[in-house]
């Protein structure tokens, strides 16, 4: 009560002096911009360029900038500080322990979320395959957030391993298994190429990890970026391997043996339904799901074993660690493998799902989109990386269906266009809101009397 | 006191470390007993913490060998070990001079990290543990019970769940040597242990070390600046200068050292004239054999 009212006597006295000189200010930084952007445009006619000025606009925005500046001056900014900063304090912890007290809800809201959405979507293609969309975003972030977000290691190549994934289900259900087994393994190919896609990945983990151990920061990115393009070309110019840029058509994945068709043997016959081709859609669906979940459950649970704190001890300090006796070699490495093998689960996945493989699919704004999740989220947290997917997947998705803005734009503009000057003003946003992303408490992973979560300002980022 | 079975767990011999022109360390022999604690003194730039680097690995020494015996006989040449091995293998924990904890993990974490290789072979190298082995989840239990003892005697045990960012100065670094002393050392390195604290926690620290090195198979290794803390609990005192020797043996020997009073302690008001002549025949000295 007492600060209220010390608030409201020093609002009574404005500073006029200041405000002026401040909207002045405003007025010609605005009008500096103003002058060269809006006050003239240049018009093609039929038959020449034609400068039409614009200044009822330049005016009319300036009048808008100066009112909520002034609005600014004498509702919001001239509150006396030190009362209210008195009163965000108390209520910080507060606030941290009621999202520590919904905190442990809502994972498993998330999950039954997610295993109700092809009902809640009334088995509708779109909501569906956004879903596998977002989920597959979800599971390669997962696992690059092992790499950076739990041993601090920057990779930016990572989609390199995407790429070993889906290559490793496009060439061995097309080419090696009829070739070594017969035709009659093709409907299982998904099911046996799935650990070795992965098993595959996690080697080629260990030999980009091999070269770069010695790298930290910088040069550590610079070297998986590259790596992550070498890959990408290998693809593109081995042709007799790979087919080059014209990809693999791929075989679509069964329900265990059982094809996703119209006839007698399908999917939809034996279990005495009609034949939709939804079903097949749900069931990826739902395969992307289980797989996103391993991954997390997986990674939580190394997060407990003494391999997991070691990464993160190696994100804290690595000379350190080798001072107890921390082998920072082979940390680092099952950092890069484990990571890696995620990401090739998730490319056998992205490879069945697509129906067809190409280097086209794994190119570098692919990892830049897996880092920027990672980054968004949270270096770390797994929460924040599902939130961080969504908003990220989700709006590029919401970019496209915009069509509904259509009449309210300018001709000759699409809204998709805007796309990625949203994810710009977004990343602009989350650096001045939220620079260590949506979820910044980092949870430990054993404790004796209360589990604290550790504040984001102590936990480092890694050094490379 | 320990007279009784002076066996030497640190032998260097001979060791010689020169960074391109510049010699920081040369022709360092000395030995550190069993279950004693020895200080390693000196000016500041005497090469103390170069010494340090070299007995756990972080720098590999240009001349010389370095011994560590364990009480069982066996032997390790730690001038060819990797850092990470001397501390896994032949047991040398350290601290460091500017501390070196993982502010983001708690005080808990902190010991559980410093236990990693013996839960390492017990979660299978993480297999069995993934696939959540009873046999690991016990381990994992006395790993707790052991930091927790830890963070009895440093006192800590009320903030076991903070995390070691948040703690003060003098707990960090006590918090420092606890997490040394999960690793189960038999020679532990402490640089400069006492930087830092006021005169209440170095009294406090002299205690510890002392209960450390008597209730444990453990031996001390110490640099540091705060004579209370070398006089009081030091056997056994090597004293560098410009990275030579110039005085080994106990405290009482040593205070009364005319090298060391010279070149360390300081010297008295009369004798201060005689004293920088004597300190400049010593700097050509160095200089003739640099």
């Amino acid at each position: 009560m007492a600060s209220q009212k010390a608030s409201a006597a020093k609002a009574g006295a404005y500073d006029w002096p200041a405000i002026i000189k401040d909207l002045l200010g405003t007025a010609f930084v605005s009008l500096l911009i103003m002058v060269p952007i809006v006050a003239y445009k240049s018009v093609i006619t039929q038959y020449s360029l034609v400068l039409v000025s614009r200044w009822t606009e330049v005016f009319v925005i300036l009048a808008l900038l100066l009112g909520v500046r002034l609005f600014m001056h004498l509702f919001v900014w001239n509150r006396a500080p030190s009362p209210v900063a008195a009163d965000a304090k108390p209520a910080g912890p507060a606030k941290a322990s009621l999202s520590e007290r919904i905190g442990p809800w809502v994972f498993p809201l998330l999950v039954a979320v997610a295993f109700a959405l092809p009902f809640l979507a009334g088995f509708e293609r779109r909501p569906i395959d956004l879903g596998i969309y977002i989920l597959t975003y979800v599971m390669l972030a997962w696992g690059l957030n092992i790499v950076v977000g739990l041993a601090g290691l920057l990779d930016l190549g990572y989609v390199a391993f995407y790429a070993v994934g889906a290559y490793a289900y496009a060439l061995l259900s097309t080419v090696y298994f009829p070739y070594w087994f017969g035709d009659g393994m093709v409907p299982w190919a998904f099911y046996i190429t799935l650990p070795i896609a992965g098993l595959l990945a996690a080697l080629w983990g260990v030999i980009l990890g091999f070269p770069v151990l010695r790298l930290r920061g910088d040069y550590l990115a610079i070297v998986t970026l590259a790596f992550g393009e070498i890959i990408r070309l290998v693809l593109i110019n081995w042709f007799d391997f790979t087919n080059g840029p014209q990809g693999i058509t791929v075989p679509k994945a069964t329900f265990f043996g059982l094809p996703f068709k119209a006839g007698d043997d399908g999917f939809a016959a034996f279990f005495g339904i009609e034949h939709n081709r939804i079903h097949y859609y749900v069931f990826l669906y739902y395969v992307i799901l289980l797989l996103a979940l391993l991954t997390y459950f997986v990674t939580n649970r190394l997060r407990r074993l003494p391999i997991g704190r070691a990464w993160e001890a190696l994100r804290e300090d690595e000379i350190a660690c080798r001072s107890l006796g921390i082998n920072t070699t082979n940390t680092k490495l099952t950092a890069f493998a484990i990571g890696a093998m995620f990401g090739g689960f998730a490319g056998c996945f992205f490879a069945t799902r697509q129906g067809f493989v190409s280097p086209e699919s794994f190119v570098f704004i692919e990892s830049a989109i897996i880092l920027a999740i990672v980054v968004l989220g949270g270096l770390g947290s797994q929460i924040g990386i599902v939130f961080a997917a969504i908003a990220i997947m989700g709006s590029f998705e919401l970019f496209r269906e915009l069509s509904v803005f259509q009449e309210y734009l300018p001709e000759g503009t699409d809204p998709v266009h805007f796309r990625m000057l949203a994810v710009g003003l977004a990343m602009v946003l989350m650096m001045r809101f939220r620079p260590r992303g949506f979820v910044t408490r980092r949870q430990p992973t054993v404790f004796l009397k209360e589990r604290k979560a550790v504040s984001g300002d102590l936990v480092k980022e890694g050094h490379g | 006191m320990a007279t009784a079975n002076k066996t030497p767990v640190l032998t260097v011999e001979h060791v010689t470390m020169r960074f391109g022109g510049l010699t920081a360390v040369s022709d360092l022999s000395f030995e550190a007993n069993r279950n004693e604690i020895t200080a390693l003194i000196g000016p500041n730039g005497a090469g103390k913490t170069t010494v340090f680097n070299c007995i756990t690995g972080f720098y590999k020494p240009t001349e010389g060998k370095i011994a560590l015996r364990h009480a069982d006989g066996s032997e390790f040449l730690l001038e060819r070990m990797d850092d990470f091995r001397i501390a896994q293998h032949a047991k040398v924990a350290r601290t460091f001079q500017n501390i070196r904890l993982f502010s983001g993990m708690t005080v808990l974490e902190n010991l559980m990290v410093a236990q990693h290789n013996k839960l390492m072979v017990a979660s299978g190298y993480t297999v069995a543990g993934v696939l959540g082995s009873s046999h690991y989840r016990r381990a994992e239990k006395d790993a707790i019970e052991l930091a927790k003892a830890w963070l009895e005697k440093v006192r800590l045990i009320d903030r076991a769940d903070d995390p070691a960012g948040d703690l003060p100065y003098g707990d960090q670094r006590r918090l420092e040597i606890a997490r040394a002393m999960c690793t189960e050392p038999r020679l532990l390195c402490l640089d400069e242990p006492a930087a830092g604290l006021n005169p209440r926690e170095s009294e406090e620290l002299n205690k510890l070390l002392r209960a450390i090195r008597s209730e444990n198979d453990v031996s001390i290794l110490l640099i540091e600046h705060d004579m209370s803390v070398v006089m009081g609990i030091s056997d056994h005192i090597v004293v560098l200068d410009y990275g030579q020797k110039i005085s080994d043996g106990t405290p009482h020997h040593v205070k009364s050292d005319p090298a060391v009073i010279r070149a360390y302690l300081g010297v008295d008001e009369e004798e201060e004239e005689k004293d920088a002549l004597a300190a400049k025949a010593v700097a050509e000295a160095v200089g003739d054999q640099a």
